[in-house]
C-alpha cells in the first residue's frame, strides 16, 4: 500500500504504485488527463505525489518508448509543411511537460544516439540544457561552465536598443546604443528572439597583441578614430520627476517659479530655465545645482497660529535640480496624473556618452574589460593591408580563463566579415572549425586568422604575427561617467558633522576600521589624528561637574557650565563631535558622564 | 685563556640563558679576553635589535598578519588522519575554534602514545579496544517491561557480546554501580532481571529507566567514542575520535609524557596554562602550516599570550579577552555596547582613557608608535 498525495495533501492509497503512475502518465498521454499534471513515485517515501497547482515550472521532453524516441521523422516533415502543430505533438503524446517531480522518475537522453531502452525521455533540443541568454554566447560549447555564466550575464547588462520606442518612455536610468549591429558571428537564440529588432552590440575588429602596457589586467585600449566614427558611442537617459503632494488640512504641493519669499530660496541664476509654468523648457542644458522643476510646500509643522495667515513666506522651497555631478540636456517633458489624481511632472535629461578611459566593453565569452588607453588613430598597429583593429585585446587575458569559444568567434568573425555571411555558432551544432579555416583560406588570409602587423608608432613589423579577427563587442552599462567622484571638502551630516555618505551627496571616502589599524600598525599616531579630525570640535567642559557646557551669546560668547553657570572653571578641550554626540546620548540613558580635566603636560 | 662560563656570569641580566648556553657550547676554553669581550657585544647588539622597540603596536600586526592569509584559506577542509572515517576538522573552521577558545569542539582527537612492549605492537588491538567507550547501547538485545511483576528484562546481544569479550557479569556490575535505585540479578539464561529496590514499585519509573539504560557506561574510557592503533615510524600508537585526558593517563599502558589531544580545555585542567598555551600555539600553527601559508610563530605567540594571560584559557571575543579590557569604552566598542555603558552607569566606572580605541573615538592621539613618548621640560634652570 503507497500513500498517494495530491498537492502534498493526502488523499488516499493504490495497492500497486509503479503500475498506478504509469496508468495517469498513459492517460495523459491519451488526453484524458490534463497535460499540466505531473505524478511522481518516490520509493525512499513510499508515497506517489501528484501536482496539479499552479507556479510550477513544467518543461518540455519528446516521450521515448522502447529506445525509441516517438517523434519521427514523418512528424519533422508535417511541422515543417505546417500540416501539425505543435499542440497536436502534445495531443499525440510525441512530447509532454515534466515538472521538477517528475523529472527525478525520468531519465533524459541529451541526444538522439545517447538514447538507450532505460531511457524515458529526450531533450527535443541540447540547447534546452541552457538559458536564452546562455545560448546567445557563440561557440559557448567550447567553455568551461564559469565562462559561459559570466558571458551570459554580462550580456544583460549591455548598453542596445532596449526598445524602439525608447522617445517616448520614461525609464529610470537607461542607455541607448548609438549604431547598433547584428552580430556576424550568432546563434540560433538571435534569429529566435528577434535579436536584429533589438541589438545590443557592435562588430569590430580586434587585434590580440599588448600595446605599451596599456591594456595590462583584462584592460582594453581603443581606436581614437574608431571612437570618432561612432564606436561604443550612447546616450543616457534620467528621468527628473516630481508630484504635487496633498497634506492634511487641503494643504497641497505646487508646482511654480518660487517667490523670493519662499523659505529656502535658491538663487535667481539657478531658476534661470523655468518657464512661468515652473517647468524648464526642452533643449535646456543643465549642470549641477540648476532648478528642473520648480516647486514650493506648505510648512513641515503647523502651528495653529500659522493657519489664519497662510502667507507665502511661511511656504518652503522644494524645489528638483540636479545633484552634484549630474549634467544633461532636457530631452522630454511631460505632464500627467498618478494614480491618486495628483499632478506629476517628468522631465527626461539626455547625455551623449562617447567611449572614454574607464568605460567598460566586454565580449560575449565573460571577457570583460575597462578601456584604459584612447590610441590616436595614427599611432594604432596595422595590417600589410592597413587594416587598423578597432580594439586591442591582452593575449594574457586567454590562457587562465581558457575561453576558447573567445578565439573562435575572433576566427569565425574575420571569415564571416570577408565572406559576407552569417556564423552559425549554436552551441553543440556550430559550423565546424575547419570549414571556417577554409573559407578563410579561400579569401587569402592565413587559416589561423593571423597577420603580419606594423607598429603603429615606428612602422617596424612585428617580430610575431598577431591574430586580428571580427568580433560582437558590447558596451556595458557601467560608464565612468556615472561613478567618478573626489571630494577635498564637502557637505557634511546634521547629526554627527561627519561627512556624507556617497557620490550623489558628494561625499567623503570613509578610512574604515581596518585602514584606522594601519596608521596604528605603523606607530603613525599623529596622521592617524589628522585623518580623523573631520568632526573636531571645541567644546567648553566644566571642570566641576565635568559636563559640556556651552557658550551663551547673551554674555559676550562666555563658556556656561550647564549645572553652575558663570561659577565654574571653563575649560576648551578638542573631542570629536561623535564623542559630545555619545556622551549626549549617555545624558539621555540617565547615565552621568563626567569628564576630569587634567593638564596634558 | 678565560673560564668561559665565569666570564659569561656577567651577562646573565642582560641576555637569555639559552642564548648563553649556546655560546658556552659553541666557544673553546682558549680564548682571549679581549676576543670573548667582543663576541659578547656583538651577540647583545644583535639580540637587542632583535627585540621589539618600545611602542611597536605588536597586537595589531600581529592580527594583521594573522588575519591576511586566513582570508586566503579554503574553507572546510578535512585532514583524514591515516585511514578513512577519521576525519578532523582543520582550516578556517578549526581557527575560528581555537582562537574562540570553545570549550566543545567540533573533533575531538587523541593521539595516545604507548609504554615499551605495546608501543612494539604487543596487544595492540587488545588495548586499542580497552579504551574504546561501550554503553548499554552496544549490547542490548531488547528490554522487556513485565508490568504484572514490576520488573524488567533485559535480553544481551550474545554475538556482540562475544565480539567485544565483555563477560556479563561485567555489564551487570557496571549497571549496578552506575544505576542507583534498581537491583539487577544475572538470570541463569544470562538476561538482567531489574527490580526497584524499596516498596513502592512504580512503573513509570521503570520505563524511564528503559530508555535511560541505553546510556549506562559500562567498560572502557568515557568519551572515547573511537579507537584507531596506527604504525607511525616504526612505533605502534593509538589515535582516538573522542578525548578524554584524565582517564587515558591512568591507563598503565599509556606514554603520558607524549600523549596528546587536541582540546586545549582538557590540557589545561591536567597540564596547567602553560601547557594549554603550548598547545594553543601547535594548533593554530599546524592549521597554518597545513594551508601551505607562512606566519612567523611569534604572531601567533602573541596571541596565545593573550589568551592565557589570566591564568584561565579566554577566547578572542566578547566573553573572553575583550571581557577583561579595562577601559569601559574599547568593551562598549566592541559588539554589545548597551550592557556594558549601562553597567558602568551604575558602578561608576572610570576610564584612564589609556588605550587606542578611546583615543580614537575622543580623536586624540593614540599612545602607539609617535603617540607614546611624552617630553618632561625642566621649568626652572638649574
Amino acid at each position: 500500500m503507497t500513500d498517494v498525495f495530491m498537492d502534498n495533501k493526502y488523499i488516499g492509497t493504490v495497492k500497486n504504485a509503479k503500475d498506478f503512475v504509469d496508468q495517469v502518465v498513459s492517460e495523459r498521454r491519451m488526453g484524458r488527463v490534463s497535460d499540466s499534471v505531473n505524478i511522481a513515485y518516490s520509493q525512499e517515501e513510499e508515497k506517489v505525489l501528484i501536482e496539479t497547482s499552479r507556479g510550477r515550472s513544467t518543461r518540455p521532453l519528446i516521450v521515448v518508448k522502447e529506445g525509441k524516441p516517438l517523434l519521427t521523422e514523418k512528424h519533422i516533415q508535417q511541422l515543417e509543411k505546417k500540416e501539425i502543430s505543435w499542440s497536436d505533438l502534445l495531443k499525440q503524446g510525441v512530447i509532454e511537460y515534466l515538472d521538477a517531480t517528475e523529472e527525478e522518475n525520468a531519465l533524459v537522453a541529451f541526444t538522439e544516439e545517447d538514447v538507450t531502452s532505460d531511457h524515458t525521455h529526450m531533450e527535443i533540443s541540447s540547447l534546452d540544457l541552457l538559458g536564452l541568454i546562455t545560448t546567445m554566447v557563440p561557440f559557448g560549447n567550447y567553455n568551461q561552465g564559469v565562462r559561459l555564466n559570466q558571458g551570459a550575464k554580462n550580456q544583460k547588462q549591455a548598453v542596445g536598443f532596449y526598445a524602439a520606442n525608447f522617445l517616448v518612455r520614461m525609464d529610470m536610468d537607461v542607455s541607448v546604443l548609438h549604431y547598433p549591429h547584428y552580430p556576424i558571428v550568432q546563434s540560433v537564440a538571435h534569429s529566435v528572439s528577434d535579436y536584429d529588432k533589438h541589438p545590443s552590440g557592435q562588430n569590430v575588429i580586434v587585434a590580440v597583441l599588448t600595446y605599451k602596457g596599456y591594456n595590462m589586467d583584462d584592460a582594453i585600449i581603443i581606436n581614437k578614430g574608431s571612437v570618432d566614427r561612432g564606436l561604443g558611442r550612447s546616450t543616457y537617459f534620467r528621468p527628473v520627476v516630481s508630484e504635487e503632494l496633498r497634506y492634511s488640512g487641503g494643504l497641497m504641493d505646487e508646482v511654480t517659479m518660487p517667490d523670493k519669499e519662499v523659505r529656502g530660496y535658491r538663487s535667481e541664476h539657478e531658476y534661470r530655465f523655468l518657464e512661468e509654468d515652473g517647468i524648464i523648457y526642452p533643449e535646456a542644458g543643465v549642470k549641477e545645482g540648476d532648478v528642473v522643476i520648480g516647486k514650493v510646500s506648505p510648512p513641515r509643522f503647523l502651528s495653529s497660529m500659522d493657519e489664519y495667515s497662510l502667507a507665502s513666506d511661511s511656504r518652503r522651497e522644494s524645489s528638483m535640480a540636479l545633484k552634484h555631478g549630474e549634467k544633461g540636456i532636457v530631452d522630454f517633458v511631460t505632464l500627467t496624473e498618478n494614480e491618486e489624481g495628483n499632478k506629476l511632472v517628468q522631465v527626461r535629461l539626455r547625455e551623449q556618452r562617447i567611449p572614454e578611459i574607464g568605460d567598460k566593453f566586454t565580449s560575449r565569452h565573460g571577457q570583460k574589460g575597462v578601456i584604459s588607453l584612447v590610441v590616436p588613430e595614427e599611432d594604432v598597429p596595422f595590417t600589410s593591408t592597413g587594416l587598423k583593429p578597432d580594439i586591442l585585446f591582452n593575449p594574457h587575458g586567454i590562457p587562465t580563463r581558457m575561453t576558447v569559444s573567445h578565439m573562435m568567434e575572433l576566427l569565425a568573425g574575420k571569415t564571416g566579415s570577408l565572406t559576407g555571411r552569417y556564423i552559425d555558432a549554436t552551441m553543440f551544432e556550430s559550423e565546424e572549425e575547419s570549414d571556417i579555416r577554409k573559407d578563410l583560406l579561400e579569401m587569402g588570409f592565413r587559416d589561423d586568422g593571423s597577420e603580419t602587423m606594423y607598429n603603429g608608432i615606428t612602422g617596424e613589423k612585428y617580430d610575431v604575427r598577431i591574430f586580428v579577427g571580427n568580433m560582437y563587442y558590447l558596451k556595458l552599462k557601467h560608464m565612468v561617467a556615472n561613478k567618478l567622484h573626489s571630494r577635498a571638502r564637502g557637505p557634511i551630516q546634521l547629526l554627527t558633522r561627519q561627512p556624507t555618505e556617497g557620490r550623489a551627496k558628494e561625499g567623503g571616502l570613509r578610512l574604515g576600521e581596518m585602514e584606522k589599524d594601519t596608521f596604528v600598525a605603523h606607530g603613525a599616531s599623529l596622521t592617524l589624528k589628522e585623518r580623523f579630525d573631520s568632526d573636531q570640535v571645541v567644546v567648553p567642559v566644566c571642570e566641576k561637574s565635568g559636563l559640556v557646557g556651552y557658550y551663551d551669546a547673551r554674555k559676550n560668547n562666555k563658556p556656561m557650565s550647564p549645572v553652575y553657570g558663570e561659577d565654574s572653571e571653563m575649560s576648551d578641550i578638542e573631542v570629536s563631535y561623535a564623542f559630545k554626540l555619545l556622551l549626549d546620548e549617555f545624558k539621555s540613558l540617565g547615565i552621568y558622564p563626567k569628564i576630569k580635566l587634567k593638564s596634558k603636560f | 685563556m678565560v673560564d668561559v662560563k665565569q666570564a659569561l656570569k656577567e651577562y646573565e641580566d642582560r641576555l637569555p640563558s639559552s642564548i648563553l648556553k649556546e655560546v658556552e657550547e659553541h666557544l673553546s676554553g682558549n680564548i682571549s679576553k679581549d676576543k670573548l669581550k667582543k663576541i659578547m657585544q656583538a651577540i647583545e647588539d644583535e639580540y637587542d635589535s632583535s627585540q621589539a622597540v618600545p611602542g611597536e603596536c605588536v597586537g595589531i600586526v600581529s592580527a594583521e598578519s594573522i588575519g591576511e592569509p586566513g582570508t586566503q584559506m579554503t574553507l572546510n577542509t578535512f585532514h583524514f588522519a591515516g585511514v578513512a572515517e577519521m576525519n578532523v576538522t582543520t582550516g578556517l573552521p578549526r581557527l575560528i575554534e581555537v582562537l574562540d577558545g570553545r570549550k566543545t569542539i567540533s573533533t575531538e582527537m587523541m593521539n595516545i602514545f604507548l609504554v615499551k612492549p605495546y608501543n612494539e605492537g604487543k596487544d595492540i588491538k587488545r588495548v586499542a579496544e580497552s579504551l574504546k567507550e561501550l554503553t548499554m547501547n552496544d549490547f542490548l538485545k531488547e528490554v522487556v517491561v513485565n508490568i504484572s511483576e514490576a520488573n524488567l528484562k533485559v535480553v544481551l546481544d550474545k554475538n556482540k557480546i562475544e565480539l567485544l569479550k565483555i563477560s556479563h557479569s561485567t555489564i551487570t556490575d557496571s549497571l549496578k554501580k552506575n544505576v542507583k535505585g534498581f537491583s539487577f540479578k544475572l538470570e541463569k539464561d544470562d538476561s538482567i532481571t531489574v527490580t526497584q529496590s524499596g516498596k513502592d514499585k512504580d512503573i513509570i519509573q521503570l520505563y524511564k529507566l528503559k530508555e535511560k539504560l541505553k546510556n549506562v557506561f559500562i567498560h572502557g574510557v568515557k568519551g572515547i567514542t573511537q579507537v584507531l592503533p596506527v604504525k607511525k615510524d616504526n612505533e605502534y600508537m593509538i589515535v582516538t575520535a573522542g578525548s578524554n585526558l584524565k582517564e587515558v593517563l591512568k591507563q598503565d599502558f599509556v606514554d603520558g609524557k607524549r600523549t596528546y589531544t587536541n582540546n586545549i580545555h582538557e590540557i589545561e585542567k591536567e597540564f596547567g596554562i602553560e601547557a594549554a598555551r603550548q598547545l594553543i600555539i601547535n594548533e593554530l600553527m599546524k592549521v597554518i602550516e597545513e594551508q601551505g601559508l607562512n606566519v612567523d610563530i611569534r604572531h601567533i605567540m602573541i596571541v596565545a599570550d593573550a589568551m592565557c594571560m589570566s591564568g584561565k584559557i579566554m577566547g578572542i571575543n566578547r566573553y573572553g579577552i575583550v571581557k577583561e579590557k579595562p577601559s569601559v569604552l574599547a568593551r562598549a566598542s566592541f559588539e554589545t555596547p548597551i550592557r556594558h555603558v549601562i553597567n558602568a552607569g551604575l558602578t561608576g566606572e572610570s576610564d584612564p582613557l589609556n588605550s587606542v580605541i578611546e583615543n580614537v573615538m575622543l580623536n586624540q592621539p593614540v599612545p602607539i608608535g609617535t603617540g607614546l613618548p611624552g617630553l618632561i621640560v625642566r621649568t626652572k634652570p638649574k
